[in-house]
Parts: C-alpha cells; structure tokens; sequence
C-alpha cells in the first residue's frame, strides 16, 4: 500500500521531469510552462471547478477499470459501456417527464443498468466459453459505438445538427445552482458528488464486504476460489456487470453534466484514459480519485499554457503518456527503489562496521 | 584429491534471508553425491548459483580446479554441468530427438533442419548409458519416467559431465526408481559425476556414495553414506532425533462414510481419466490410493470434492448421494480437502493468513454479519489455527499467504481443513516437499483426526506415506482400480507391481 504510494508519485514526479526535458529540448522554458500548466487548472475557483468536473468522467471510468482490476478482469470496454449508459439516460431524460428528484436518479440508474449490460456481455463469454474479456469488451464498445450511432439519431436527433443528440433540458442534467455560483460560473456538476459517494461504496465493497472478498479471490486465484465453493463464473459476471455500470454513471456525468447532449461519431476518449487513471491510482479507490483529478489538472491547464505560451499542448499530452509509461512500469520503479534502500542499508552498515573499528 | 567441482565458502542473501550461509559442496569425479536437506535449507538456490541463475554474493566455485565465474546457463552449459528440473522442460507435441536438440539444433548448409544425424547420435547415446529411449517417440506418448531419461539424454548430447538431478524420484514407480538407479550406477561409470538433491534418506543410502547436508543455509556436514546411518542423516539434517515410524493404534472402523459407486470422470484431456471406479471409506480408517501420477488419482478427487463433473456412478456420503451437490454444499456436509497443489488451490497467495483461514466459512457467523466480514473473530480464528498447527511467519495472521515457506503453507492448509471437523477428509499429498519433521507433525494430525472417528481419504505419490498411513490401500492404474489391500499385509513390492497394472492374482 505505503509502496504504490510511492511508486506512484515517482511515477509522476518522472513524467513531469520528462516534460520539462521536452520542453527544454524544443526551446521552452519548461518552469514558466509549469506556472501557467498549475495556473490554468488551478488559478481561480472557476479553474479548479472546471478541473474537479474534467476529472469527474475520470473518476468513474478509473474506477470501473479499477474494480475489474481488483477481482482480476481488464475491463478495456469502458468506453462502450460509457456511451452507451450516457444514451439510456438521455433517452430517460429526454423522454420522462417527472420532477427533478426523481428524474435525476431515474436517468443514474438508467444510465448504471446500460453501463452494466454493455459489460455482462464480454463477462457471460467468459464465464460460459472462457473468451477474453479484453477482446470482446473491445468489440463491444464498437458494437456501443454504433449502436448510440443509430440510437440518437433514431430517438433522440437534434433537429438542427446531424451529429449531435437533442440537448437536455436544464432539469434534466447534473448541473446545479449552487455548484456553478460556489465555483464562479464553472461547469462542474453533481456528477462529482456521485463520484465521490461511488468511490466511497466501491472501497467498502472492495474491504469489507463477503461479496468483495468472493469478487477478490477470484480475481487473485480463481482455482482457489473454486475450491472454497465459491461461484466463480457468477463472481465474473457480477464483476463485469458492477465495473460496467460504474462506467455508465460516468457517462451520465459527461454527457449529462459536463456536457447536456451526446455527440456521435466519437468514442469518449474518457474510457481509455481510465486505463491510465487506474494504473496510477494502483487500482485502489481513493488512489484512483486522486489520480483522476491530477489527470483533470493536466488536462483542464493545458489549454492555459498553450494560450499563454508557445508551448504546443501535446506537451501536456506527452506528460500524461509518460506518466502512464511509468506507473504502467511500476516493478522498474520498484526495483529503483529497492535497489537504492540497499545501498543506503549497506552504506549504514558501513558506516556501524567503521565504527566498530574505531 | 580429484575434484570436478567446488564450491566454497558460498554465500547468498536475499531481501531479508541470508540463504546460503557459508556453504562448501565437493564434488568428486565419478561419484553421486547426495545434497540432502530440509525445505528452505538452501538447496535449490546452491543448485542454482552453480547452474548460473543466481550470482553468490561470497565464494568462489572452482570447475576441475579451475575458478570459474557462472554468469548463466549456457556458461554452466559449457562447463559441462547439466540440470534435471524437478518439472520437467520437455514440449509435449515433439519427438525426443526434437526436444533434444532444441537450442543446439544440427542443420545442413546451415539452414536445414538435421534430425536425422541427431537420431542417430541419441540412439547411440541411449543405448551406450543403457537408457531405452526411442529417439523417435512423441513426448505424450512416453511414460514419466522415459521423459525423465529424456531430460538426462539432454544433457549428455550436450557434453556434460556433471549433472544435478532435482528430485528425480517424486515422479517414479519404485521399479522405476531402481531403473534410475541402475542408469546413474551406468553414468558413473562413463566417468560422469551427479549431485542428487533429495530428502529421501532412503534413496540416498541406496544410490549416493557421499552425502552433504544442511540446515539453515549452513553446511552441517559431508558425510560417507555407506558409514551413516539414516537416523543419523536425518538428525544432521533436522537438528533433532526423529521418528519414521507412524505411531497408531489398529483401526476401529466404523459406518461407511464416503462410497464411491461406478464412478466414471472425463478428464480435459484423456477421454476417461477414471473408470467405473468403486471404493468405499469407513469412520475411522485412512484409506490409502497409491498410484504413478497421472492414473487417475486427481480425477478421484475432484469428483468426490465437487470440483469435477462425474460422467457416471453415485458418490454418497453418509448415505447421502452428493454426485451432483456444488463444492460449497459438499463443504456444508463435511468434506474437508487438503488439495494437491496447496498454492494453486489450497491458498489465495495474495490474500493474509487470516483470510486464508477462513477461505470456506467467510460467509457463516462468526466471520461475517449480514455480508460484512468481521475482522476480529477472523483473526482470532486464524491466531488460534497458527497456535495450534505451528505455522511460522512474518507477522502471524496478517502476513500474506505468499511470504510463508511452503511447510508453513502446507501446515496451515492442513489447519484450516482439520480445524473445521470434517467427517471425511481428503488428503492429496500432505506432506509433498516437506521435511522429515514436519511430516512426523502432519502425519501425526491424521492419525488423530482418524481416531476421532473421522474417514481419511489419503492420496500420495509416496509409496512409503501410503503404506505407513494407511489402514487400507487401494492401488489404481490408468483410472481403475487394481485392487484393494490390508496395509498390515502388503509390501512395497506387491504394491508397486500393481502400480504398474499387474493385478494381485497374477502376481507370483
């Protein structure tokens, strides 16, 4: 635990020190870069708004990747089960005409149960025909992203754009009030809230729960598992199914609190990222919120810095790549780490041995 | 004094354990030379070091008195010291000549595979050490101990003149192990020279001509075998006098616990792995299986454990049919399983001691609340199975299962089943790999866990367990079985040849 910590913020420290050397190389001078990278994401209570609701997608798809992680599945479909959990809750949303209280959980769970299905598919092919999950939940989220294709333009179509889903209305998205006036006018949203309360349910699960430490056996050692008599095809699809339906919450959070209508054509790039998001935060919960937030940061300054300097914004993205290339890495971190603890024991040793001598 | 290997004054540490401590190994030319020691003594990472997987910290090692420094295999490879891995490294789908000469393949012009010339050159080897190995046989198709001549084949078509054999004989038929005797006798003759790593003091006092044991990482001593008694090997070894014999009063068997009723068992590979197999095990008895790996043994466990499907036939338990009862509900009726590969089945190894303990009771009170696991009955419980099977480790019940050696993760399987009072346990080789102290230990548990008035469906691949165990045995080949026997009335001779398939009325 205390070690992936570690790992971890190295991990970062590394990708920041190699961005520097970028921008170095091509000219820049990387503190000033720096200054208007933390600035733009951090300068005023707009900013940090807008970096907590950039991170609140992240927190959710970091999440489900996470989960999946955990009970020993790689949930690649999350960009899928996303989209498609942002479509059922737009159509709820759109089409459902209650007050606000009921309708904001209705399209949740509209958006969780679309999530979930999208992601019991690849784990019923596990369970019954032990196919891999990183295949079919890749097809998956092309069969998602045709499908949300056919499905706004067929229910819900934008009458003045091709490409774009009729906008919510305003009861209808996560946006509130009092968080847009606390922030100053940012987009953040209560998607940030349910994040929070998901990240708190999923840690619970995860450590306390029989159904946690069903899920985490047989992730760890499926044949074990087995042996002890628990349900290990049912385990896998619950897996799935609860990593799905925390990357449809997220697509709530994106397309009906970021943003208040679904875009065609694109796979949100917000699934994959959750890769990089959990790898960071060592699939742990709360290490995936920290982790989802820092990704928020780099993403939401990067646009200051570009404004300010002429520092190309793929600087930033190459950060965020190296960051993932060493947490990804993490046994070299940890063998850096390991191997340089020895050396200060032995030089300690050395130093207790002169002692002697003397 | 001609020596063809020496190592001296070894030394090799790891984060945290110093597993070499010291140790000197000198190895004459033509002898076999016994490396006996107890699990976690150091055996395996000195085989290593010589085979080039691990640099020693301290030392040196000399190669026919020469310092050599071993990088890595092939550097060992070209001093002419060969392996034989407990595990076999052989590719199923391939011919002996193919496997043999895998890495050094000999071609034409260069680019053409040659297998023809090696063939030839196997066949010659084969016959001159008297090892019978077709050249041309398929690898699946050969038994396991012609694979095992394989593996020495290897070595010999690449030159090597001392060669160390891991555990040659966990695999073997007794008349396999004489096979293996006489090959070695052969080999030393040719002027070859064989360290033989073991716990068998039987097998040493049989086949090696010096013996070094250790303890602790520390060479205890180099002894002459023929000059040594067993008990006296063993205590070097142990550090304490120890008993071979199962001390146990005769069995008083009682009602029928587990009845197996024509059992039939598909195996994922084999089409029938068990054949209309029948037995029954009554309260109070160890019923032995002896058997070659591989004759249907798992298959039997599995079948009466819930984890494989029966094709056909009834297992019943206390009279009760289970054939098509989940794992969990067998559990529920008593069945306790101490598997066969403890860190494949038998522990989650990234999981505490403390969860492993409760591995098959986390969901039952006191362990948990309406789903919430409730960690400190669960720690209690597991302190108490620590306590009371002596299972040593890092940090007691937190440690992970992974940092506990593997007597103490065999001791703690063992505990957890026994503690949970099962009216039938199967034991799938209980004391596999361990040391001669604690399998008196484990052994000892059985016996008790018999005379509570318990079934003990006891599974080994050591002929010695079963015999010493057992009140019955009975002896399978190729997924049927051969025939059943009073333990007080048999010997290993009549118990190997049935292992081999020959039917006790046929026996002379």
């Amino acid at each position: 635990m205390k070690n992936s910590i570690v790992v971890s913020l190295c991990a970062v420290l590394f990708g920041l020190l190699a961005g520097a050397v970028l921008m170095l190389a091509t000219g820049h001078n990387a503190v000033e870069g720096y200054r208007f990278l933390f600035q733009g994401g951090l300068k005023n209570a707009e900013r940090i708004g807008n970096t907590l609701a950039i991170a609140t997608p992240l927190i959710f798809s970091g999440l489900a990747v996470a989960f999946a992680f955990r009970t020993g599945l790689f949930n690649i479909g999350v960009a899928g089960q996303l989209l498609f959990g942002a479509f059922c809750a737009s159509v709820v949303g759109i089409h459902l005409d209650v007050p606000r209280i009921l309708l904001l959980p209705l399209m949740l769970i509209a958006g969780a149960l679309g999530g979930a299905v999208w992601a019991v598919v690849p784990g019923l092919l596990k369970a019954r025909f032990n196919v891999h999950e990183v295949v079919s939940s890749i097809m998956m989220n092309w069969i998602g992203f045709w499908a949300v294709y056919y499905g706004v333009r067929t229910f819900i179509k934008n009458p003045s754009s091709e490409t774009e889903s009729k906008p919510l209305p305003e009861a209808a998205t996560l946006k509130t009030h009092w968080m847009t006036d606390l922030f100053q006018g940012s987009f953040i949203n209560m998607g940030l809230l349910v994040a929070i309360v998901v990240v708190i349910l999923i840690a619970f699960i995860i450590a306390k729960t029989t159904f946690g430490y069903e899920l985490k056996a047989v992730g760890y050692n499926r044949s074990a598992a087995e042996y002890a008599g628990i349900a290990v095809n049912r385990s896998i699809v619950y897996s799935m199914a609860i990593s799905g339906a925390i990357a449809g919450l997220g697509g709530v959070a994106l397309y009906a609190g970021n943003a208040n209508n679904i875009e065609i054509g694109i796979l949100p790039s917000q699934g994959f990222d959750g890769i990089a998001v959990s790898l960071l935060g060592a699939n742990h919960p709360l290490g995936v919120l920290l982790s989802a937030i820092f990704f928020g940061l780099l993403y939401s300054g990067r646009g200051f810095m570009n404004a300010m300097t002429d520092i190309p914004p793929e600087i930033a993205d190459s950060i965020i790549a190296i960051i993932i290339y060493f947490s990804a890495t993490s046994v070299l971190i940890e063998r850096l780490l390991r191997r340089f603890v020895r050396r200060k024991n032995q030089a300690a040793a050395g130093d207790a041995g002169e002692g002697k001598v003397k | 004094m001609d020596y063809v290997v020496e190592m001296l004054n070894i030394r090799k540490e790891f984060p945290g354990i110093v597993a070499n401590d010291d140790i000197t190994l000198r190895l004459k030319r033509g002898e076999i030379h016994a490396l006996l020691g107890e699990n976690g003594a150091g055996k395996s990472t000195l085989m290593s070091i010589l085979f080039g997987m691990y640099q020693p910290d301290r030392g040196t090692i000399q190669v026919n008195g020469k310092e050599v420094r071993i990088s890595n295999p092939n550097v060992a490879n070209h001093l002419g010291i060969g392996m034989v891995h407990q595990h076999f490294k052989l590719v199923e789908n391939f011919t002996v000549t193919e496997n043999i000469i895998m890495g050094t393949e000999t071609r034409r012009w260069g680019l053409f595979l040659d297998v023809k010339q090696a063939g030839r050159k196997i066949a010659e080897l084969s016959t001159r050490y008297g090892l019978n190995v077709d050249p041309y046989a398929k690898i699946e198709d050969i038994s396991v101990g012609m694979q095992q001549r394989v593996e020495i084949l290897k070595m010999l078509y690449r030159k090597a003149d001392v060669l160390i054999l891991d555990e040659p004989t966990g695999v073997l038929t007794p008349q396999e192990i004489h096979e293996l005797g006489k090959i070695m006798k052969n080999l030393i003759a040719e002027g070859k020279s064989i360290i033989l790593i073991t716990h068998k003091l039987k097998e040493i006092k049989e086949f090696a001509d010096r013996c070094t044991v250790i303890r602790r990482g520390k060479t205890i001593g180099t002894v002459d075998v023929a000059a040594t008694s067993e008990a006296a090997m063993a205590e070097m070894m142990v550090g304490r006098q120890v008993s071979f014999k199962v001390q146990k009063a005769p069995s008083r068997p009682g009602e029928t616990v587990l009845k197996v009723e024509g059992l039939t068992v598909r195996s994922a590979r084999k089409s029938q792995a068990l054949k209309d197999f029948s037995l029954e095990v009554r309260a109070g008895e160890i019923v032995g299986v002896a058997g070659v790996e591989g004759n249907g043994q798992s298959d039997l466990v599995e079948a009466v454990t819930g984890l494989r499907k029966a094709e056909s036939g009834r297992i019943l338990l206390n009279g009760k049919e289970i054939t098509s009862e989940s794992v969990r509900q067998r559990i529920e009726d008593g069945i306790g399983h101490i598997p066969e590969d403890r860190q494949r089945r038998g522990l989650v190894l990234d999981y505490s001691l403390a969860e492993n303990m409760v591995l098959e009771v986390y969901h039952k009170a006191p362990f948990s609340r309406r789903g919430i696991l409730q960690s400190q009955p669960i720690r209690e419980y597991a302190e108490g199975i620590i306590g009371s099977y002596d299972v040593r480790s890092g940090e007691g019940a937190a440690s992970s299962a992974r940092s506990l050696s593997g007597g103490n993760q065999q001791k703690a399987i063992i505990g957890r089943e026994i503690e949970r009072n099962p009216v039938l346990l199967v034991a799938v080789q209980p004391t596999r790999g361990l040391d001669v102290g604690s399998i008196e230990y484990i052994h000892k548990r059985l016996v008790e866990h018999r005379d509570k008035g318990n079934a003990v469906l006891l599974v080994s691949l050591e002929l010695e367990e079963v015999l010493n165990l057992s009140d019955r045995i009975a002896v399978v080949n190729n997924g049927e079985l051969v025939g059943l026997v009073d333990a007080a009335e048999t010997n290993e001779n009549e118990i190997g040849l049935m292992m081999a398939g020959v039917r006790k009325e046929a026996q002379p």
